[in-house]
Order: C-alpha cells, then structure tokens, then sequence
C-alpha cells in the first residue's frame, strides 16, 4: 500500500518532485531499475525530457581517505551513527532498524517518520527492520511513553548525517563540491546540471565516507518537514487486515513443541507432590517439566509450577486440566484483599512520612472557615493486553534464541543470562510484534519459563498463557487508599491542602519487605500536584506487596488523578462553584512548578525540569480548550452531567471532559468525551489521537468495571466475565480529540490520557446524580448499573 | 483420526484429537495464525472465523464437527463486504495493536454482508462481542459506517 494510493501523502502531489524543474521526477518505482548484464542503469521519466540513464557507481573504482570512527555514537539520546539505523539497499529500499517494541501506539511508523524525514527518503521505500535486544541501540524499554521524547533527536541526526553523507558521495562521484548538491525523495541532483543519482546506487560509496559531527549536521526546519507531524498510515496496519505479521504467540519453529504451565496459586506457593498420570494420557501430551519454585523478591522470575508440553496448545490444556499438584501454602496465603483495603484505609487515616510540604496545612486546617475531607479507594488490576503473554525458546546446548512479545528485549535478554546462568552473548532475543501490553509485557518471567521449559525438552517450545493465567498471575497495578482534606476560606478559596496516599509500592516486587511509596510514583500525580494553595501537604503511607505489583498504563496516576481531580470537584461542591472554574482556581496563575523547591524528590519521568518544566499555562489553556470544545456549562437534559479533570503526566498535558446520562433505574451511559491533549511536538496527529481515545477508553473500562480482588493469596478474577472490560455498546457514543498546535519538546501519548478519564467520570456521574464515588469500580465485573442513593435517583427523575 | 476440512476454499487434511477446537487447529496444525487466541471461551471475539459465512467463535467450535462446510479466515475471505472493510481500516488506521482485529473484521465483515447500511446501534449489537483492549472502538464505528457508504 503506498501513500499515493490512498492520497494522503503529505504535500497532495504524488511522489512530490524535488526542488526545481530539471529534477523533477516523477516515477521511480522499483520496477523502474533496469537491470543489464554489464552495465546496471537506473531508468527514469523527466518531466518534459529524453529518458536520462543514471550510471551505475562503482565504489570500489574510487579512492577515497580511510574514515575515522563515527563521531556520532554519544549524541543526546545515545548513538546516532546512520548505520546502525539505517540500510540503503541496491534497489532503493531504505530500511530503518527500530528498536523499540511495537504494541499498537505505531512505534514502527513513528520512528520511520522521524529517520524518512531528515534523510529525505521516499516513504513508499521504506520498511521496518525490527532490533534485536542489544545494548548497541541505548534503552530499549518501551514503556514510560518515552520512545519518541528519548530519541527524537538523534533519529534526526542519524537520518541527516546519512543524507548529507548521499549528498557528499554525490559530489564525490561528480567531482563537485557538496554545497552544489541536494538531495530530495531519495534522490541527488546538482546545481551544475540535470543528472541525478539514486539513494540505492549512492549508498555504498557514502558509507565510506567519514561519519559528520554533530555540529555539523543540520537537522530541517519544521516547516519543512514531510512526514514528521503528519498523518502518515501506518506501517503495519495492512498487514494487519490480512491477518499477516507476527505477535509473540504467533512464532513457530520446526519441531515445535506447545506449553502451558500450572503455577502456584499464591506467590511464594511451592510445587509439593505432582501426580500426572491423568495429564499424560491426555493424547499429545509429551511430558511434564517441574519449575524450580519462585523465591523472594519475585524480579522477573517465573512463578514456579509444572510445564505440560504436547503436540498442540490445547492438549496441553487438557493435560493440565487433569494434572494433580499439591500446592504449599507461602508466605502470602492469608493475603485477602478486603482486609487489606481496610487496614490501608487505616493507614490513610494516620499521618504519614511528608513527602512535599508548603506552608503549614494542620494550623490552617484548624483555622479555616470549612473544611472538607474525604477518602478514595481503588482496587488491583490487571493489564489483560489482548494478546496474553507467550513465548518461544530454542535451545541448542549453547546458544538461547527466544521470541517474544516483550517491551523490554534487553531486560529479557539480561534476566535469561542471570537465571539460566548463560553468558549473555550467547543469547539472542527477538521482540515479535506486541498484541497489547500496557506494562504486562515490560515484565519478562514469560520468556524465562519458556526457556527452561526448552532446556529440559531439547525442542523448541512455545508457552501461551491463557487467558485465566494473566488474569490471576500477573503483575497487578497497585492498590490504593487515600485521603484527602482541604480548608476553604469563607469565599470558599482553599488555603490549605492535605493529600495522603497508600499503596504498596512497585518496588515491593523487587526489594524483599520493600512497602514505602518510592519518590518516582509520588511523583505520578501526588507531590507533582499543580495546586497554588498557600498550605500544601503531600504524604505517603507504608503498605506491603502480597502479590507482584507492577507497571500498568500510566501506573500510580490512576489512583492518584482519581483521588485529586474528584476531591478539586469536591471542594468546589463545597464552596458552590463551578467545578471548571475552581479547577481553573486551584492551578492559579501561570508560573512553573517545582516540587523539589518543597521538599519533594521529583523525577519528572526522567527529563530535567529546565528542558519540562511543570507550567500550569499548559494545563489551563487544555482545561478551556476541552471546555469550550464540550459547551461546558450548557444546559443538560435531566439525568445528564458533564464532568471535568486535568493532569500532567509523561510530560503531556491533557484536560477530558465526559458526559454520562442516567436513567433513575441507574442505566449509565456516555454520550460523549471531549480531549484536549498538549504534549509538545506530535509526531503523527492521526496516531496520537488513537491514543487519546484508547488510553482514555482504558482508563473508563477500569473506573468502570475493573477490579482485582484476592481471598487466601490467589487472586479470585479468571477470565472476561469476572475480570470485566469495557465492550463496544458500552464506548462513548462520540469522541472529540483536539491537539495543541506546539513545537515544545515532544512528550509522551501512549499513556497520559489514562489517568484524567476516571474523575472525570465520577465528577459527571456526581452533575448528573448528586452522587458522589469515591471507591472504584464504579458497577464492578457483575453489574448492570450504578446503585444510587435515594437522593440520587431523585436527582435524576427531576 | 484424520478429517479433511475446507478452509479459505482449500481441503486441508487434519490430524488433531478428538474435539479439538478450530482455533488450534489452525494455529498449531495449520500453522495459520491469522485467527487469535484471546480467551477461549467465546468472551473476546479474537478467534472469529466464518463457517457458511456466519461469524464463529473458532475457541468453542470443535473442528471435527466442520466436516461439509467451508471456513473462512481472516487470510482467506474475500468479497464485496470484506474488501469494504479491509479499505476503510487501512484508509482511518482502525488497529492499534491489530490483535483483536482479525475477529474484527470477520465480524464487521458478517455485518456489513449481511445489512449494508449499519446503524450505530447495530453495529454495537453486532460488534460487542469483540473486545479490543486498544479501544479502537471509535475507530471501529466510524470505519463501518463509512465502509456502509
Ligand atoms: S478466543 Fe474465542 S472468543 Fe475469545
Ligand atoms: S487493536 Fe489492540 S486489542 Fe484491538
């Protein structure tokens, strides 16, 4: 499919021509190059000239000096050195090497983008070459929403060096200087005359040439920019509607052999006797394999177990629907999550460590006209990315190939290394295309079951997780338990702020004991708050991990935006203003914000506050952009509310608005969702706004119905129906995305519109009602509807 | 026990188990792994083939109980309908991730075969089957109504 084809190449024109009428080229497919049996030429139509024949370089009948090493390898971001991102074959075809994992948000296009643009390669020409795990391409971890912030730049420097590099070897072979040369759509001309050379016959002349510095290069001007901040179609999206194109549980091998694994119920549980008589009469169930059980801190290991290895998946789903385990109880068999909630709700109740502090909040607490408190609660989830975690292994004595749906095939590729005891060099990690992940898959214990499972069979095998084993095994977002309180003065203006927040953090799944919120996720929406309050507390709370805690999109934002956004609705309930108006209140004037002036540690997902600063302009100019685009304050029919919320986070700036309708009997639906989304410079508008409604669509499945309880250390959710998510009849009816128009530092998309879409839907869900809620889910795996108070529904029949 | 089952216009000769579900079948004997695997107990959609045409969750059906009909999968169905719908996902971008969009289109596909001028209200009816944990539903419904013309 080329762009052309659906007429959506940027700039109208097809196969736009270059700079000037001499060059003006219309047509270079592939089937254009002329293939002779001496001499290689290249055909091509000038517009309004005689066929003009590119002679064939010969890179070997130049002599050129030997060039030095690339100067290139520590720009910002890591090395940028063209070739280590892109080959320009003999045919033309320009193939970009991404390292980052494709899940969905288009990471294969984006970076095409980024590299096509700066090197002025034709897009039709280009294809993505997927990285292996090697430290030789800098940070492979896709999560974080931080693929295009951490290496925006030297993309562009490594695409411009490569077209000044074409540039040069064009002159080389003209004997001109390069400041007479340009190159344009895979294509050199001259100033001189009307020749031209093609990117493919200049490739490996230029890749003798020395490697520009930095300071040397010149990236483009965004005006002129091609496909950087365009709609360009995505890469693999057609082959997706052919059912082409390789997820994790997708890869075969020849001689093949399938798993699944029965795990312990609790983690720490251990595998005591095993009976597999029954599993083994099961046809096509080859053999059983012990895994050694999980210890303390669960890091990445696998759960411990018994693989069933068979000839299909699902034979060795039969075997392991008869297999007979005695599980040991672990150290986490008491764990019930109901308990638990009570006792953090406890904990929110006391004060905690202070985490950022303005002012004094307990003296104005006392002193204030009205003060107003209130508590919010928010339960585990899972990822359940569509595609459930799988992964193959082969293993031939020596060397370990895997193949996964992995976000991070670096960590992968280390934590083989560390728990099969297999030099890391021999040790080869693919990253398959990702059916979902939302930090499941940032999560490698998958692939290392997979490779002991292939140790052991002395075949390649593949181990799917099914549906019930991500739902219960997995690495759960957090709870949570937090309390709020606020003292307003008698305009109703609040004057102090206290914020407490409980939840066992992440890094309990990694440091044994470890239950102290670490300043990173205090830092995703509590002591990050852009309140101008005089008196400010931000506080944290102890609580223990008792299943592995993990990353889950946008992470502690959830609870915290949750919590924040619907308490800003609340004090302004209280002080009988606008929600919108008070938000607009809160944040204050414009200035930035720096929590580490107040006490605070502050990560700012990485990135220096200097280059991303916390600028509260930004989130006001979002909250009256989404205003206006949802008429907020207009009149709404009976039963109808519009709620609003407003949070930074992954560096981007995003207000929501949501319009719920409910009926007295409770019957929730959504009529729309506004977005307006500031995340600096957007690399593909069309992409960003898929994220926009997917990670806002996540964010209402989760308030909606998400949650993941545990009774005796096992969590109790299994498959769809009890671990509910959110179905087509239940979407927003309609969906407005606007995009701040910004040439600031690009920020994150993938997971930033998650966090706001929560409160605002309680705070519409409290227009329309008068109900307020403040625990989640708000209709949970099993309802229909909302259960309203009897004021409530008297609300709505008004 | 052998059985010979038309798939995608093509008798393809299998040897799985008795009751055997299609959706392994395909995937680990068939090595076809267009159709997914999302829940395997008819929740998600994923695994959407046509049998006769109607949209069937491959997870429940055995494949020994598809002796006779003929099969249809996301790398074999062609027609008016699915062409419509293959242009106009490609044309909006509707996939993200593209893990639940082979069940997609084979169910947007039985749709639009069958009423060729959707309302929203049907396509709901139709399509909240499939689960799509992208949340390309918006997509989804704007593409199929477009597709609709
Ligand atoms: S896998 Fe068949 S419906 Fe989910
Ligand atoms: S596109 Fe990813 S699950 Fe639907």
């Amino acid at each position: 499919m080329f762009l052309h084809d659906i007429g959506i190449i940027p700039g109208g024109a097809k196969r736009s021509p270059p700079t000037s009428d001499k060059t003006a080229i219309t047509n270079l497919s592939r089937r254009g190059f002329v293939v002779g049996s001496s001499l290689f030429v290249v055909s091509v139509t000038l517009v309004g000239c005689s066929s003009y024949e590119e002679p064939k370089i010969d890179p070997d009948a130049i002599d050129l000096p030997e060039a030095g090493p690339s100067p290139l390898t520590e720009v910002k971001g890591g090395d940028a050195t063209p070739a280590l991102w892109i080959a320009i074959e003999e045919d033309g075809a320009v193939k970009i090497t991404c390292h980052r994992s494709e899940m969905g948000q288009q990471v294969w296009t984006a970076m095409a983008q980024i590299v096509a643009d700066e090197l002025e390669a034709e897009w039709d020409k280009v294809e993505i070459v997927q990285a292996e795990g090697h430290e030789r391409y800098g940070d492979q971890n896709t999560d974080g929403s931080r693929s295009v912030r951490y290496n925006f730049h030297r993309l562009r420097i490594a695409g411009a060096a490569m077209k000044q590099m074409l540039t040069e070897a064009a002159a080389v072979y003209w004997k001109m200087e390069p400041s007479e040369c340009s190159a344009a759509q895979g294509l050199v001309s001259n100033s001189k005359n009307s020749d031209t050379l093609s990117y493919g016959n200049l490739a490996k002349l230029a890749a003798r040439l020395q490697v520009p510095q930095e300071a040397d290069v010149t990236v483009k001007d965004p005006k002129d920019w091609r496909y950087i901040n365009k709609e360009i179609p995505s890469l693999t999206i057609p082959r997706i509607t052919r059912g082409e194109g390789t997820f994790g549980i997708d890869v075969d091998r020849p001689g093949m052999v399938y798993a699944v694994v029965a795990r312990p119920p609790q983690l720490f549980g251990k595998t005591g006797a095993v009976r597999d008589a029954s599993a083994l009469a099961i046809p096509g169930v080859l053999q059983t394999v012990k895994l050694p059980d999980a210890k303390p801190p669960a890091l990445f290991q696998p759960l411990g177990g018994v693989a069933i290895v068979a000839t299909d998946t699902w034979a060795a789903i039969q075997g392991r629907n008869v297999l007979e385990v005695d599980w040991i109880d672990g150290p986490n068999a008491s764990y019930d999550s109901g308990t638990f909630a009570e006792q953090m709700k406890q904990t929110a109740r006391r004060s905690g460590t202070v985490r950022r502090k303005r002012g004094n909040v307990a003296s104005d607490l006392a002193n204030a006209a009205q003060t107003i408190e209130a508590e919010y609660y928010a339960p585990h989830l899972s990822q359940s990315p569509m595609e459930p975690p799988a992964a193959t292994a082969e293993w031939d004595g020596e060397k370990l190939e895997c193949w996964a749906c992995v976000q991070d095939p670096q960590a992968t590729r280390q934590t083989l290394s560390d728990l099969l005891k297999i030099d890391k060099e021999n040790i080869t990690v693919h990253a398959t295309w990702l059916g979902g992940a939302f930090g499941r898959k940032s999560k490698p214990d998958f692939v290392v079951e997979a490779a002991l499972i292939a140790k052991e069979v002395g075949k390649p095998v593949k181990v799917t997780w099914t549906r019930e084993d991500e739902v219960r095994h997995g690495y759960y977002h957090s709870v949570s338990a937090q309390r709020l309180e606020a003292g307003l003065d008698t305009d109703g203006k609040c004057t102090s702020y206290l914020h407490r927040t409980v939840f066992p953090p992440i890094a309990s799944t990694f440091v044994p004991g470890m239950d102290v919120p670490t300043d990173g996720e205090m830092g995703l929406g509590a002591t990050d708050v852009p309140f101008a309050m005089p008196n400010l507390q931000v506080e944290s709370g102890n609580a223990k991990g008792h299943v592995r805690i993990g990353w889950l999109r946008s992470v502690s934002n959830i609870y915290h935006a949750f919590a924040v956004q619907s308490f800003a609705a609340e004090m302004a309930h209280a002080a009988g203003k606008d929600q919108k108006d008070y938000l607009l209140e809160l944040i204050g004037d414009a200035r930035t914000i720096d929590p580490n002036a107040e006490g605070a540690t502050y990560p700012n997902y990485d990135a220096s506050l200097e280059e991303y600063p916390i600028e509260t302009e930004r989130l006001t100019n979002v909250v009256n952009r989404v205003s206006s685009m949802a008429k907020w304050g207009r009149k709404m029919p009976s039963g109808h509310g519009l709620g609003i919320a407003v949070h930074r986070s992954f560096l981007s700036y995003i207000a929501t608005i949501v319009e719920v309708a409910v009926t007295p009997e409770g019957a929730l639906t959504i009529p729309g969702v506004w977005l307006a989304v500031d995340s600096g410079t957007v690399i593909n508008p069309r992409h960003a706004r898929a994220q926009m409604e997917g990670g806002t669509i996540y964010g209402l499945s989760n308030a909606l119905f998400g949650e993941i309880t545990a009774k005796n250390g096992a969590v109790v959710q299994d498959n769809f129906p009890s671990w509910r998510v959110l179905r087509m009849g239940e979407a927003p009816k309609a969906f407005e995305v606007e995009i701040v128009k910004s040439n600031s530092a690009p920020a994150g998309v993938g997971e930033p519109a998650t966090p706001p879409a929560a409160p605002a839907l309680t705070n519409a869900i409290f227009n329309a009602t008068g109900h307020r809620i403040r625990t989640l889910p708000i209709i949970g795996a099993s309802g229909s509807r909302l259960t309203l108070p009897t004021e409530a529904t008297a609300q709505v029949e008004e | 026990m052998t059985k010979t089952l038309n798939i995608n216009g093509k008798d393809e000769t299998v040897d799985a188990a008795p009751g055997t579900p299609l959706l392994w079948v395909l995937r680990d004997h068939l090595k076809m792994t267009g159709t997914k695997f999302g829940c395997g107990i008819a929740q998600c959609g994923a695994c959407t083939v046509h049998v006769d045409g109607a949209p069937t969750r491959s997870c429940i059906t055995a494949h020994d109980s598809l002796e006779g009909v003929k099969v249809t999968t996301i790398e074999g169905v062609t027609g008016s309908a699915a062409d419509a719908i293959r242009e106009v996902w490609v044309k909006n971008d509707v996939p993200q991730c593209g893990y639940c969009q082979s069940g997609q289109i084979m169910a947007a596909t039985a749709l639009l075969a069958e009423n060729s001028n959707p309302s929203d209200e049907d396509i709901d009816a139709a399509m909240s089957g499939n689960i799509c944990r992208c949340a390309t539903y918006m997509s989804i419904r704007r593409a199929i109504k477009e597709a609709a013309g």
